[in-house]
């Protein structure tokens, strides 16, 4: 018995596990949402803007670990999507995009809400197609899920006709998959895993690089134990951050452009670089030819065109970080670097990771405040990007109890609030907090509707310094202090004559939504504040620090140079 | 800076061409020649691509294509033994008796076929290598005053016990 295209869809998406879609409707897909609609059994999530839409699905698939399902509209709902898709590419986010497409006989003549999808997607998607022919459609459903989810893991993009939605066809859907051109690597090549250790064995000063990788294969426990097993400190890349909790002995912070003293000299000084699941990006390497300058390098990554690209490395191993590190500590043993372990410490009481505590309300203040308050809680913390960001990064406390999601590669404005709504429907139990600043947030602030009506309450906390402030912090160490299209406040003669100096107001704002809604202008009043979201949990909350717009994130490495170079 | 020589097996499908080229372009690698045709299976092709690169860029270009789904087997025919040959076509206008019998001489020393001519024009085709068209060429241009070129691209196969390239 033949069935219709639509049918095979929502049983493909039941036979995947998927109990939650992100979709927002038009014209070409309203098919499969009647056919979602009918079956009644996969929850539909409706954003308001499609980046946003990707960027919640991607806050649900990185709380889950499990692909993420989207459905947008040919066109324009198509086009929405592209910054969230890329966004999803760079940090390895899994996701299954279902996009509508006009129908097969109309594709090619500029038809309404045309959009050759797939030619968009081809550079910022792990794998992208149109589904041409009926009887394909279960397969490559399949193959989606399955190229999204193994590997490492990325967005696909799967653009379904008008036409394909309702035609009559194969009513099975595949249980197995079989790509000839697709064969993620599985277990690792132990002769090249025992020469790594070998090498870690006979280092002096090692040191252990952990990247997002190790987060994404869930390997935080065996990098934990590796380790501790070996005595070997680590550091890590803002999407490695939480993969030794941040409190451990062995942490020393994070490495790169705004990342610690210690951790940059330790990379310099080190004779073993040991790194797992980093692709070795500029934000982290400085210039490439001081990078690490003494150290035999040993990559461990899932993506072999990930290694020997940046730098060129000794012992390239591709594996899962997991498997990896779960042979590694079979063979684990103590080494004995005292030395070495004075040396970072050292450096590390030189100049800590801190700023000044005495001017009033600080970015620091806040975040340890964050942490002070919810210590013992699980909770899933967010980011948007820019000064915001590197502040919760770099002061966050992370452990098994908390999870940190945040723009990395991308660096995408206005992913942290929607990405916050798509964790927390991922995982009602825990607290959901976004780290946010003012500019980021007004770039998907509409989300704070789909917040209330999908009762994803999360807790916002906004830094508002009126100004675009990563950029303002160039433009004040590089550029003269011109500041230029980076204030966000009402040009001055507008001011003079009475126009308030900021909108929105985001009190005001945040009561249209009837939303919890705090503002803090002063030190003391931070703890109280995030004392109290905590205790709302029925409906999101907006906490606005007002903060100095002349704060700077510190330390930096000076551009373009190495990442021992740096402003403290 | 080097010339190197992939071919790759990939999917038969629509857009996958476009996929390859664009890895190319996107990542600013520098393709020299890609040419493309179904192999004996007519769900796969084969391409023949020629790169200039420096050893770094060219070991990070196998892995990229490599990674894509599309792409089957990628075989580098830099050191490998292997046949390759490049079909070309050169019209030559405006000839004098004179020019027409030295056409006709070059492309006998070159192995080249003269397969039309006109009253003041010929059109020659050579099946060479690359390089040795590379010289027909550039030997036609200094010979005549007005001539047309059109190339294909050179395809390849790995050699069983001889080779040329």
């Amino acid at each position: 018995m033949k069935i219709a295209g639509k049918k095979l869809f929502v049983k493909a998406l039941k036979a995947e596990g998927v109990d939650t879609i992100f979709a927002y409707p038009g014209g070409v897909i309203t098919d499969l949402l009647d056919e979602l609609g009918k079956d009644g059994s996969i929850r539909i999530v409706l954003p308001r803007h499609e980046q946003a839409l990707v960027h919640a699905a991607e806050g649900y698939a990185r709380a889950t670990g499990k692909p993420a399902v989207c459905l947008v509209t040919s066109g324009p709902g198509a086009t929405n999507t592209i910054t969230g898709l890329a966004d999803a590419f760079l940090d390895s986010v899994p996701l299954v995009l279902f996009s509508g497409q006009v129908a097969t006989g109309l594709v090619g003549n500029d038809a309404f809400q045309e959009v050759d999808m797939v030619g968009l997607c081809r550079n910022i998607t792990k794998y992208a197609t149109m589904v041409t022919n009926r009887d394909d459609l279960g397969r490559l459903i399949k193959e989606a899920f399955y190229i999204a989810s193994t590997g490492k893991p990325g967005p696909v993009v799967l653009d379904l006709p008008k036409n394909i939605q309702t035609a009559e066809g194969d009513p099975d859907y595949p249980e197995t998959v079989n790509i000839r051109g697709y064969k993620p690597p599985e277990g690792v090549h132990i002769g090249q895993l025992k020469k790594a250790w070998k090498v870690l064995k006979n280092a002096k000063r090692p040191l252990i690089l952990a990247g997002g990788g190790v987060n994404i294969s869930g390997a935080q426990e065996e990098l934990t134990t590796f380790a501790e097993k070996t005595g070997v400190p680590v550091v890590t890349t803002v999407m490695g951050r939480g993969a030794i909790p941040t409190v451990h002995p062995l942490f020393i912070g994070d490495a790169g452009l705004h990342g610690s003293y210690a951790c940059n000299q330790a990379i310099a000084a080190c004779d073993v670089l040991f790194s797992i699941g980093t692709r070795f990006n500029d934000r982290i390497t400085g210039d490439l030819n001081e990078f690490a300058p003494n150290a035999q390098i040993v990559h461990i990554d899932i993506d072999s065109a990930s290694i020997s690209r940046n730098v060129v490395v000794d012992v390239p191993i591709v594996a899962d970080a997991k498997v990896a590190l779960e042979k590694l500590n079979e063979w684990a043993t103590h080494l004995d670097l005292m030395d070495w372990a004075r040396m970072i410490e050292k450096w590390n009481s030189k100049y800590p990771m801190s700023m000044p505590k005495d001017v009033g309300l600080t970015p620091q203040a806040i975040v340890e405040g964050i942490n002070d308050i919810f210590n013992d809680d699980e909770i899933i913390y967010t980011t948007d990007v820019g000064q915001h960001q590197m502040w919760a990064t770099q002061f966050l406390s992370l452990d098994e109890k908390k999870q940190l999601i945040t723009s990395g590669g991308f660096g995408t404005m206005g992913f942290g609030f929607p990405a916050a709504i798509g964790a927390k429907l991922a995982h009602p139990e825990k607290g959901v907090i976004c780290v946010s600043g003012d500019g980021s947030f007004q770039m998907n602030m509409q989300e704070m509707a789909t917040s209330v009506v999908e009762h994803a309450p999360v807790i916002v906390c906004l830094m508002n310094n009126y100004n675009l402030g990563m950029v303002r912090q160039m433009q004040d160490v590089y550029y003269g202090k011109r500041y230029v299209a980076t204030c966000l406040k009402s040009h001055e003669e507008d001011i003079e004559k009475g126009a308030p100096v900021y909108v929105p107001d985001f009190m005001k704002w945040a009561e249209s939504y009837g939303i919890h809604h705090i503002q803090v202008t002063k030190r003391e009043e931070v703890i109280p504040a995030l004392e109290q979201a905590r205790k709302w949990k029925d409906k999101s909350t907006l906490i606005e620090f007002l903060i100095r717009e002349d704060e700077l994130v510190l330390p930096m490495v000076r551009a373009g140079k190495a990442t021992t170079d740096m402003i403290l | 800076m080097e010339k190197r020589w992939i071919a790759l097996y990939v999917e038969n499908q629509v857009g996958v061409l476009a996929k390859i080229s664009g890895l190319f372009s996107g990542k600013a690698y520098n393709l020299t020649s890609l040419t493309v045709g179904t192999t004996e299976d007519e769900t796969v092709s084969r391409m023949t691509i020629s790169v200039d690169s420096d050893d770094v860029t060219f070991e990070q270009i196998k892995k990229q294509l490599n990674r894509m789904v599309e792409v089957i087997k990628v075989i580098d025919l830099t050191d490998t033994p292997i046949f390759m040959k490049e079909i070309l076509y050169i019209k030559i206008k405006k000839m004098t008796a004179a020019d027409k019998q030295e056409a006709f001489h070059i492309a006998q020393v070159f192995d080249a076929e003269v397969i039309d001519i006109g009253k003041d024009s010929l059109i020659m085709s050579s099946m060479l290598t690359e390089h040795r068209n590379n010289e027909l060429i550039a030997l036609c241009r200094s010979e005549f005053h007005n001539i047309e070129v059109v190339r294909g691209g050179s395809v390849a196969i790995e050699s069983i016990s001889t080779s040329c390239r």
